[in-house]
């Protein structure tokens, strides 16, 4: 059967066409223009050059932005993969449990991201707050407002509070999909839990694993929100992500032109970790 | 239409139209051969020449970065060697 090729298909994507130019491609573009100028307001601009972005790649402080970042998307992704694995193994499969298990993993993917930022702020302080307050009673010398080690480990641990349930869903899904027949199989060749988990679960468990990690690799590395709330990016800079920097510099500071050559920097890092992600799961898919 | 707003300079808007302009000419390209051309390249993936010219721009933008942090601010020669670079591209990948 011959196919009927018809074109006119193509003016039904024209509305969404017009909603990314208004709402991405266009302010892109303001941006763009704005990272090779300098102003001081008015809407009186000059002309700049690539200085901005030379500025921004010899700053320090944006490179330390960015390994602070790296090192906070590494230590989340070492601990929340292997604990939503492990709780996700542990997890009923069948049963009255499943339902309650999963629901109450899905709840705190559903607070939103400034109401986590405030409860952990109350939760760590140490005049009111249940951690904070514990920790001081129980003599540790806790203060996120102070310290930069307990800055780091409470908003780590937020993080790990707020994410962990979606690697937990996410390789709950893989494991229910497994056959019973491959537990069966393995059952009779007398294999070890362990063999189970290695040679069973964890390849059946490969794809949705990836997905995991280039998800939380991937909103980690924009984390602005949760931070901001909980530490202002302090103390010092010791919790200022690359996000928390930009808005610093946009805001903060009304530097223009440094925040918008900085915001293509970011933009180009986030286009090509995006493009990774979807060509890995595109070519996984193929693979199936 | 008052623009001012987007801070518009001559060379963005070179930018930008020489964007558009690689956009139409793949749209062309696609109306007079059909189907986007996909093959397996260097990079052992299926790429269609949408895919090339989008690896094209996205390296040749790092491409200028590295030129800026490493090297110098005159992007001449980062521009010669990302047209290099996109041959290569559209050659190889």
């Amino acid at each position: 059967m011959e196919k009927t090729w018809n074109n006119k298909a193509w003016f039904m994507v024209l509305p969404v066409l017009l909603l990314v130019a208004f709402s991405a491609v266009i302010p892109l573009m303001t941006v763009v223009n704005y990272s090779v100028q300098d102003t001081f307001g008015n809407n009186v601009f000059f002309w700049n050059g690539s200085d901005w972005y030379t500025e921004i790649l010899e700053s320090e402080r944006f490179w330390l932005s960015m390994v602070r970042n790296l090192i906070f998307s590494a230590t989340i992704l070492a601990i929340e993969i292997p604990l939503g694995i492990f709780i996700a193994l542990n997890m009923p499969k069948k049963g009255w449990g499943v339902p309650v298990c999963l629901v109450l993993m899905a709840l705190p993917l559903l607070i939103p991201w400034n109401v986590v930022g405030t409860i952990w702020q109350v939760f760590g302080r140490i005049d009111i707050g249940l951690l904070g307050y514990t920790l001081s009673s129980l003599g540790f010398d806790y203060n996120y407002v102070n310290d930069p080690t307990d800055a780091w480990v409470t908003v780590i641990l937020m993080d790990v509070w707020h994410w962990t349930s979606l690697v937990v869903l996410l390789c709950y899904a893989g494991l229910v999909s497994i056959p019973d027949a491959f537990y069966q199989a393995a059952k009779i060749d007398g294999a070890s839990r362990w063999a189970v988990f290695r040679y069973i679960q964890l390849p059946k468990m490969n794809r949705v694993l990836l997905i995991a990690v280039l998800l939380r690799f991937m909103d980690s590395f924009m984390i602005y929100t949760e931070p901001f709330v909980v530490t202002g990016g302090g103390p010092g800079n010791s919790t200022t992500f690359l996000s928390i920097d930009l808005v610093k510099i946009a805001i903060g500071q009304f530097d223009l032109g440094p925040a918008a050559a900085m915001s293509i920097i970011y933009f180009l890092i986030i286009l090509l970790l995006s493009w990774v992600f979807y060509t890995v799961m595109t070519n996984v898919d193929a693979e199936r | 239409m008052n623009l001012t707003w987007m801070a518009w300079t001559l060379p963005t808007a070179i930018f930008f139209i020489t964007i558009l302009v690689l956009l139409c000419g793949m749209a062309v390209w696609e109306y007079a051969s059909p189907g986007g051309n996909p093959r397996v390249g260097v990079l052992r993936f299926e790429t269609t020449r949408g895919d090339r010219l989008f690896v094209s721009l996205l390296g040749s933008a790092f491409i200028h970065l590295a030129w800026l942090g490493l090297v110098g601010p005159s992007l001449w020669w980062a521009l010669a060697l990302s047209v290099v670079y996109a041959v290569g591209v559209f050659r190889y990948v």
